[in-house]
C-alpha cells in the first residue's frame, strides 16, 4: 500500500503542480522516488509533527494540496488540536497520510501502535477518514482524497498486503465495496486486516458457511445505506478492524444500527478490546493475540453464528 | 467592546493595540473593498484573545461597519471572543488556541515564497504564548527555509495569565533566544507608531525571517489596569470603573491631545 500510495501520488504531482508532500523526517526509502523526482514539491518538515501540521494548513490555505506524511500516531494524535483548528476548521485541503495502522509497527511497542487513530479522526467534523485494504484501494483512495475538498485522514498499512480483489473502477467516497457475497453472516472490515477476513472466509466455507465480505474503505462518511441493507438481510454483522472496538469502523456501525428502526441483525466488532498492548510482536502475531487473525475471527463467527 | 460584552482579556487587548493599529493603518497591504485579493499581506493574531483589536482595526478600515462591533462576544454574533475568519471579511486565520499561528503563518509564507509571490506573513504572538513548545518548532523551520517573507511581532507585556513570564516560565534573555534561532532580531517600543512602522517596513525584503519584539504594557492607556493581572480576566463595569477608562482613553485621543496642546499654547 504504501508504495502505490507514494507511485499514485508521483502521478498526481505531476498532473498538478500545487500538490505537496511534506514528510515528518520519516519515509526513508519510501518517499525517495518522489523527492528525487519533485524536489519542488516536496519539503521535510523535521521531527515536529505540531508545526508539520499548522505549517500544512497554512500552505493549503495558500492554494496548495498538501499531503502530510508519517508513521503510526505521529500525524495523527501527536498534532490532533493542529488539525482541529488549522486544518479540519479552516477547511483547508491537507491530507493527513499514516503508515502503519494498527500493529504494522509491532514489535516497536505500543507508541507505534495507531489503535484509536480511526475513532479519534472520525470525532472530528470536516474531516473524511479512509483506510483502505489493498494497493488497489490504496491507489483509488488516494486519488480519492486528493479530488475531496478539505482535511482527510489516510491510514495506509505498511508494504505487501495482498491484492483482495477490489474492482478498480468503484471507489468512491463514503460508499462500501462488496468482495464477496454469502448467506450466513456478513464480515465487514477496514484498513489492512482484509487478508485476515478473506483467510476467514475460505476457511468458513470448507465447514459449509457462505460469509458475505464487504469492504468499508471509507469510515467517515460511513455508509449508512449498504449498513441499513446488510442489516436488513442478515442476522448478524461482524466488524473487523486492526483497532480498538471504540469508535472506529464497529463503533460508526453500531451507531446506525442503533438508530435504525427494527433491524434484523445484532452487531458483534472484532478489533481491539479497549485496551493497549503491551506484549511484544509482529504485526501477525498480535493479530493472533487480540483474536483479529484469521483464525481468532473464525472462531468467534462460529461462536456468535451457531451459538 | 470587552465592557459591552463582559468579555475578558482587556489588558492584552490593550498591549497589542498600537501594534495592530500601525500594522492596518498602512503597512499590511490589504484591501477592504476586496478581503480575498491574493497578494494580500497576511496577518495572523496568534494570541487569539486579543480578538477585539483585530476586530476593532477591521471595522475601522471598513472591512464591516463600526457598529457591528457592538455585538463582540453575542449569542448569534460573527465576532467571537477569540478571533474566527468564519464570515468575518480580513480575518486569515481562527486562532484562540496558542502556538498555531506562527506554525500557519511559516506555511503561508513557505507556500508564497516557491510561488514568486511578494507578500508578507504577520502573525502576531504574545509572550507567554512562548511557552508553546510548536512556537520553537515554526522558529526553526522559517529559519530553516529562509522565510524573509515572515515576520513575527511579539506583545511583550511581560504577564501572562497567572503571574509575570519570569516567574512562570523564565523568557530572559528573550531575543538572545531568537537570534540564536537565525531570526532578523529587532526590540522597539511597541506602543512607538514611528518605530513599529519603521521596524516593519525596514524588514521588508530580508533573508531571513524578521521578529519584533514590542516591549509592551499590558492595560496600556488606563492607568489602573496597567500590568495589573485581574483585568486579564476582569472587564469595566458600568460606573466609576468604565467612566474612568474611557475619560483616560479619550484624553488620549490625538485630537484631544493637540487640543491640549493648543490650549498651552
Amino acid at each position: 500500500m504504501r508504495d502505490r500510495f507514494v507511485s499514485t501520488l508521483m502521478g498526481l504531482a505531476e498532473r498538478d503542480s500545487n500538490v505537496h508532500l511534506v514528510t515528518g523526517d520519516l519515509g526513508f526509502g519510501v518517499l525517495k522516488p518522489f523527492w528525487e523526482r519533485f524536489p519542488d514539491q516536496f519539503t521535510n518538515a523535521g521531527i515536529a509533527e505540531q508545526n508539520m501540521t499548522s505549517f500544512a494548513a497554512g500552505m493549503a490555505l495558500e492554494g496548495k494540496t498538501v499531503f502530510t506524511y508519517s508513521i503510526g500516531n505521529f500525524p495523527t494524535l501527536r498534532a490532533l488540536e493542529q488539525i482541529r483548528n488549522d486544518c479540519a476548521y479552516h477547511e483547508a485541503n491537507v491530507k493527513i497520510v499514516c503508515v502503519g495502522g494498527g500493529f504494522v509497527y509491532g514489535s516497536l511497542g505500543m507508541s507505534h501502535h495507531a489503535t484509536e487513530d480511526l475513532a479519534i479522526m472520525r470525532a472530528l467534523p470536516n474531516v473524511t477518514v479512509m483506510a483502505p485494504s489493498d494497493p488497489a484501494q490504496a491507489q483509488l483512495a488516494t486519488e480519492a482524497v486528493y479530488a475531496q475538498p478539505g482535511t482527510c485522514y489516510l491510514r495506509l498499512g505498511r508494504g505487501g498486503e495482498p491484492d483482495l480483489g477490489t474492482p478498480t473502477d468503484r471507489l468512491q467516497i463514503g460508499r462500501a465495496i462488496q468482495i464477496a457475497d454469502g448467506t450466513d453472516t456478513a464480515l465487514l472490515f477496514t484498513g489492512a486486516i482484509g487478508d485476515e477476513v478473506l483467510a476467514a472466509r475460505a476457511r468458513l466455507a470448507e465447514r459449509g458457511m457462505a460469509v458475505a465480505i464487504v469492504s468499508f474503505p471509507t469510515v467517515k462518511p460511513i455508509d449508512t445505506e449498504a449498513i441499513t441493507s446488510l442489516a436488513r438481510r442478515y442476522g448478524t454483522l461482524i466488524t473487523v478492524e486492526e483497532h480498538s472496538v471504540v469508535g472506529g469502523l464497529g463503533g460508526a456501525v453500531a451507531e446506525v444500527l442503533a438508530e435504525l428502526v427494527n433491524p434484523r441483525a445484532r452487531l458483534v466488532r472484532i478489533g481491539l478490546d479497549d485496551r493497549y498492548s503491551s506484549i511484544v510482536g509482529s504485526q501477525i502475531f498480535l493479530r493472533e493475540v487480540y483474536g483479529m487473525s484469521a483464525r481468532g475471527i473464525v472462531e468467534r463467527v462460529l461462536e456468535v453464528v451457531h451459538g | 467592546m470587552t465592557h459591552l460584552s463582559g468579555g475578558s482579556h482587556i489588558g492584552s487587548i490593550l498591549s497589542v493595540a498600537d501594534i495592530v493599529a500601525v500594522l492596518y493603518a498602512g503597512v499590511a497591504d490589504v484591501r477592504p473593498e476586496e478581503p480575498e485579493w491574493t497578494e494580500r499581506d497576511r496577518v495572523i493574531l496568534s494570541k487569539g484573545h486579543a480578538g477585539a483589536s483585530i476586530y476593532a482595526a477591521l471595522a475601522e478600515r471598513g472591512f464591516f461597519d463600526v457598529t457591528e462591533l457592538r455585538t463582540h462576544y453575542a449569542d448569534g454574533s460573527r465576532l467571537s471572543g477569540h478571533v474566527s475568519h468564519k464570515g468575518v471579511p480580513g480575518v486569515d486565520l481562527s486562532t484562540g488556541s496558542l502556538g498555531h499561528g506562527l506554525s500557519v503563518g511559516s506555511g503561508m509564507a513557505y507556500a508564497a515564497k516557491k510561488d514568486g509571490k511578494t507578500h508578507r506573513v504577520f502573525v502576531i504572538l504574545g509572550d507567554g504564548e512562548c511557552d508553546e513548545g510548536s512556537v520553537w518548532e515554526a522558529a526553526m523551520v522559517a529559519h530553516h527555509y529562509g522565510l524573509g517573507n515572515l515576520v513575527a511581532i511579539i506583545d511583550h507585556n511581560r504577564m501572562q495569565s497567572l503571574d509575570f513570564c519570569e516567574n512562570t516560565i523564565a523568557l530572559h534573555p528573550f531575543a538572545d533566544k531568537w537570534r540564536a534561532f537565525g531570526w532578523n532580531t529587532i526590540e522597539v517600543d511597541g506602543h512607538d507608531h514611528e518605530a513599529l512602522r519603521q521596524a516593519l517596513e525596514g524588514c521588508e525584503g530580508a533573508v531571513k525571517p524578521t521578529v519584533i519584539i514590542a516591549e509592551t504594557v499590558k492595560g496600556k492607556g488606563i492607568s489602573f489596569m496597567e500590568q495589573n493581572i485581574l483585568w486579564h480576566y476582569r472587564f469595566p463595569h458600568e460606573g466609576e470603573e468604565y467612566d474612568g477608562a474611557v475619560a483616560e482613553l479619550d484624553a488620549q485621543r490625538p485630537s484631544a491631545m493637540a487640543a491640549d496642546d493648543g490650549a498651552r499654547q
